[in-house]
């Protein structure tokens, strides 16, 4: 007698790779290369494994380096086809140029990025700097706080590359070894579901793409108005891709039940007086120690930034606007600036947040550790600033050396 | 929340010991997080690994400072500062070593958990790879876990033979385990 299975999806423990591996698979691309990098390795191997075992029917390039990664997909892509790479630190700025003209010629290539420390000081750690390195290039970047949020925001990211409207390669970011390594259940999804979610793009108009023999050229080339006019296209979809990523994150909680609040998630944040702004696993960490913090009475909240370009400024603004104080946690440098990245390109909005005060904190640079002692010193200083105290701009918090070097 | 340090050396299966916990936590709807020490793995190195478990989500990415407990594989480090580094009181030590006199002290240590694991995996698996039979030992020791959902968890890193194998490590881990009041 044959029993009729109920499908339903379920919790593996794995880790932040094997989740962006399994995402990948779950999406059916066409074609995958890649080389394997430090601590991304885990994904190609993931999915190496699937292809060779037959559960992923797709082209495997196994490239000689990192800058034929991003040409081969960004060539498979632009024939149409869909695509997804993998990389981390030196292995991304190694195909930056190819990351370059993928972005130019608008191909929707979708691609995990490992955050780890960039060339300069050799340091095989955990960092946002290669995020930092490539943030002008054109690129949607969204960025994962857990293992979950990881298989999650791959497949986000194929129905926002791909969509007509959109058509702008996505970069998911996770940190190195916090979440690469970190093993932790993770709810897979059923490929019927998954299937359901990407057929939306199967009923948008077909994209451009490059046919062998045909006479068409793919990719941009512009002098003078040409120029103008495909950049500004490419800087129109960009602004598009937040009401489209926020339209995404609402269709996927209908279908797999998960929903992170769109561009920024919001924790806590309805009745805080003092907020830290943080992006990828610190996140959770803040969350445990802002539940502490509140027992004690302090009204502390987080904005956690899920989409850093384009920098969603509109809705950072709403939910920042007339906090007493707001301390900007960045795990990267920002050279040229005494504060962090993403504290300066929010305090262009400074004016919009309502008497706001900002400052910064610099941490979890080349592994430090952003423990829950440092986040806790982070929230008491954001709440001295907002009772008026005088408080430095910029803080190394886990490097108080910096404080006595003098310059900041 | 319990969170757990795994010591050990590179090639015992330390950071697996402590994946396959995390895996049985979630088997019972409960909640478990692994994840190595960062940096280099090599065989015969001194490797330490992290667990969270809890029946509650797990949010913290930090490395673990005050374990509650602390799981020792490599019966050499069993004297180090290092092992005992920020126990909180009322912890509990599990440790792999032949010798099953109470050989350790600590002001806050209050359990004490002895398993030949080496002699064990030997008998069962031909290879003194101690980590299946230290996870059965652990469900023993901690109370917190049941030994089924451990020998479940064995399913996703082993197959045929040396699953049953393995299988059988974790059960006599868990039998074989003598517990000591401190």
């Amino acid at each position: 007698m044959i029993t009729k299975v109920q499908k339903k999806s379920q919790i593996k423990v794995i880790t932040g790779n094997a989740a962006a591996a399994i995402a990948a698979k779950l999406a059916r691309p066409d074609v995958v290369a890649a080389y394997p990098i430090t601590p991304q390795t885990e994904v190609i191997e993931q999915i190496s494994q699937f292809h060779a075992n037959g559960e992923m029917d797709c082209e495997l390039i196994t490239v000689e380096g990192e800058n034929s990664a991003m040409n081969a997909v960004m060539a498979a892509s632009l024939a149409g086809g869909r695509v997804f790479t993998a990389t981390s630190s030196w292995g991304l700025v190694f195909m930056y140029d190819a990351i370059l003209a993928a972005a130019g010629a608008r191909a929707p290539i979708v691609m995990v990025n490992v955050n780890r420390e960039t060339p300069g000081i050799i340091a095989v750690s955990s960092g946002q700097q290669d995020m930092i390195s490539t943030r002008d290039a054109g690129w949607i970047f969204l960025i994962a706080e857990d293992c979950q949020e990881v298989l999650d925001l791959v497949l986000q990211a194929y129905r926002l590359a791909e969509d007509y409207d959109i058509q702008v390669p996505v970069m998911v970011h996770y940190d190195g070894f916090y979440l690469s390594y970190l093993s932790e259940g993770v709810d897979v999804p059923i490929q019927e579901d998954v299937d359901r979610f990407l057929s939306v793009l199967k009923t948008q108009p077909e994209r451009t793409k490059l046919v062998p023999g045909g006479r068409l050229g793919c990719g941009s080339h512009g002098i003078l108005g040409g120029y103008l006019e495909l950049r500004h296209k490419h800087v129109s979809a960009m602004e598009r891709a937040k009401a489209k990523f926020q339209q995404i994150d609402k269709e996927y909680e209908e279908i797999f039940g998960r929903s992170y609040g769109g561009l920024v998630e919001e924790y806590r944040m309805d009745d805080a007086d003092v907020v830290l702004v943080g992006s990828g696993s610190m996140c959770g960490t803040i969350k445990s120690v802002i539940d502490e913090k509140r027992e004690e009475g302090v009204k502390a909240g987080l904005l956690k930034m899920r989409m850093y370009r384009p920098f969603p400024s509109e809705a950072m603004i709403k939910a920042l606007k007339g906090k007493k104080a707001i301390g900007v946690v960045d795990r990267s440098l920002c050279f040229g600036f005494k504060g962090g990245p993403i504290y300066t390109e929010l305090k262009a909005f400074e004016t919009k947040l309502g008497g706001s005060k900002m400052i910064s904190f610099i941490d979890g640079i080349a592994n430090t550790d952003i423990t829950k002692i440092n986040v806790a010193t982070m929230i008491d200083t954001t709440c001295d600033l907002a009772a008026g105290k005088n408080v430095r701009e910029v803080t190394w918090v886990s490097y108080p050396e910096a404080q006595e070097e003098g310059g900041l | 929340m319990s969170e757990v340090r795994f010591h050990g050396r590179g090639g015992q299966g330390v950071v697996t010991t402590s994946k396959i916990l995390a895996n049985a936590f979630a088997r019972t709807g409960q909640f478990g997080a692994s994840f190595p020490m960062f940096g280099f793995e090599r065989r015969g190195a001194p490797v330490t690994a992290f667990g969270r478990f809890s029946d509650k989500p797990i949010r913290e990415k930090t490395q673990i400072y005050n374990p509650d407990i602390i799981v020792v594989l490599d019966p050499s480090q069993k004297n180090s500062p290092a092992v005992f580094q920020g126990l909180l009181p009322g912890g509990m030590m599990l440790l792999n070593d032949a010798d099953n006199k109470v050989g350790v002290s600590h002001e806050n240590l209050r359990k004490l958990g002895i398993i030949n694991a080496n002699k064990i995996a030997v008998e069962e698996i031909g290879l003194s790879i101690p980590n299946t039979v230290v996870v059965g030992a652990f469900a023993r020791m901690s109370g917190l876990l049941d030994i089924e959902p451990c020998c479940e968890a064995l399913e996703d890193y082993f197959s045929g033979k040396k699953l049953a194998a393995n299988i059988v490590c974790a059960r006599r881990g868990f039998e074989e385990v003598e517990l000591f009041d401190l």
